[in-house]
């Protein structure tokens, strides 16, 4: 009885030699804070993406025909193809430069969970190279002569696509840190894997097209970026914690 | 400890399997040989000729063992990699290592030998079909799973990183496999299916199964042989090998080191 007594002012008593670790929410907010706000400072890189998710569009009807019933058959395939495309450009940026500088082993180090702070990392890459490709989507559609309702569909799928496509590439960039061969590397890594992505990305407009609607690949859709947000954040940590052993 | 759970302990060690494996080798190399014999015979010599598809039919003897194997030993090879990185077992990951490379052979003879069916029966060297296109697919994993390991300097970080990547790859072998099915009915309607073939002869299958069960102690040996190479290459610093090198000398205490170069 009496010990118990003194435990518990030992408890109330003792001073605190240690801050609790942040949570995982506070951690993830405060990757993605700091991520945004570096990219926010980097804009022009930003913008090549963008400017680079354009200009391959704008290829296709060069390289194919400017036949608009031919083009309005491909127009989905051709903007997830330069979506796809451009989110190998940022991924270079996503984990190398925190690489090069330490900053990532600190993370490695923190107290707080780092499956958290790579997601946080992930949210604001995404937010920073894939957002304003699902707010441009509607341009390339209409260059391509999409309706309305498919241009709908398109960049529904996108919203629900390009973030699985950032998680694919996070594990990959996360895997190549210090590895030789750079980017041609990350392709080969992230491409096939998005393949799933990117069947049914772009076979969501064309069963929408076809009138069989769309809910089916935009549910697969779906399914596809919960399971990369909910396997997402472990793998890339510890592929992390790989390139740091 | 059971016996089994020993069995395993012992021959985790690289330095006891290097042995082991040079005694198996032999025995899956000659089983492979005299199998690959046999349905060759069967395949050429006894197997009727097609009525559909004519004497083009045999090539199915090669192609269905190689995208078999193409599959399987991607899922050998997860499976050693993920006992490497939950047990941190060297010899685990030196075995992933070792069976890429045949695995990628596999998947390029099955593509290969495809496309010279496909030309006389489909008359088309390549289609987009269902499995054609995923098992380039898993070319690709292949390629790049031996890509990063190649370009990671550290055989260790090597060893975990590439063994994640087969890991994430395997997870995703049947949903690339199912989408692209998917996506093929969706684009073409009624394709050339494989499953839709008329009824195999017993000979046919008899042939196919020992061509598969040859190409299966193949990889093996072969696995066997590549592990070795490996065992050799990343443990010629350490004591045993040297003694390996030159068993009349006694054990040097220190491990020597220029016996340990001769390994090489």
């Amino acid at each position: 009885m009496q010990r118990d007594a003194l435990a518990a002012l030992a408890r109330r008593t003792a001073p605190v030699t240690q801050p609790a670790p942040p949570g995982v929410i506070a951690a993830l907010r405060w990757a993605c804070a700091r991520d945004l706000r570096l990219a926010l400072r980097s804009r022009s890189e930003l913008a090549l993406i963008v400017v680079f998710f354009l200009l391959v569009t704008s290829l296709f009807p060069l390289a194919v025909s400017p036949d608009p019933e031919l083009l309005r058959a491909m127009a989905a395939g051709i903007v997830w193809v330069a979506a796809l495309l451009a989110s190998l450009l940022g991924l270079a940026r996503l984990f190398a430069a925190d690489h090069a500088d330490g900053t990532l082993e600190q993370m490695v180090l923190a107290p707080a969970p780092l499956a958290a702070l790579v997601a946080g990392k992930v949210l604001a890459h995404w937010i920073a190279t894939g957002l304003p490709l699902v707010l441009l989507a509607p341009l390339a559609g209409l260059q391509f002569g999409l309706g309305a309702d498919a241009i709908g569909v398109l960049v529904v799928a996108l919203a629900l696509g390009t973030p699985v496509l950032s998680w694919l590439g996070a594990i990959a960039a996360a895997l190549t840190l210090g590895a030789r061969g750079g980017s041609s590397l990350l392709a080969l890594l992230v491409l096939p894997l998005a393949v799933p992505v990117l069947i049914f990305g772009a076979g969501s407009v064309e069963s929408y097209a076809a009138g069989l609607g769309a809910e089916a690949h935009l549910s697969l859709l779906t399914a596809g970026a919960i399971a990369a947000w909910v396997l997402g954040p472990a793998v890339t940590a510890l592929a992390v914690k790989i390139a740091h052993e | 400890m059971t016996t089994f759970a020993r069995f395993w302990y012992r021959y985790a060690s690289p330095a006891s399997f290097y042995p082991l494996a040079g005694r198996l080798i032999p025995v899956f190399a000659t089983l492979a040989v005299l199998l690959a014999a046999a349905g060759l015979y069967v395949g050429f010599f006894v197997a009727p000729t097609d009525w559909q598809q004519g004497e083009a039919y045999r090539i199915i003897y090669i192609h269905v063992p190689a995208a078999w194997m193409a599959m399987f030993v991607y899922l050998v090879m997860a499976f050693w990699s993920a006992i490497s990185l939950s047990f941190h077992t060297r010899l685990s990951a030196m075995m992933a290592q070792a069976l890429a490379p045949t695995g990628a052979m596999w998947a390029f003879i099955a593509l290969w030998t495809g496309a010279f069916w496909g030309r006389p029966t489909w008359g088309a060297y390549w289609v987009w079909d269902a499995r054609l296109t995923s098992t380039l697919i898993l070319l690709f994993l292949y390629l790049g799973y031996m890509a990063l390991r190649a370009s990671i300097d550290d055989p260790r970080r090597a060893d975990r990183a590439a063994g994640l990547l087969a890991l994430v790859g395997a997870i995703n072998v049947p949903i690339i496999y199912f989408s692209v099915q998917w996506w093929n009915t969706l684009h073409q309607g009624a394709t050339i299916s494989m499953t839709a073939a008329p009824k195999m002869a017993e000979t046919m299958l008899t042939g196919m199964l020992l061509l598969t069960f040859a190409a299966w102690t193949y990889t093996i040996a072969v696995a066997l042989h590549r592990v070795r190479s490996i065992i050799v290459e990343r443990e010629a610093a350490s004591g045993w090998m040297s003694r390996l090198a030159s068993p009349e000398r006694p054990p040097a205490a220190d491990g020597s080191a220029p016996s340990g170069a001769a390994a090489r």
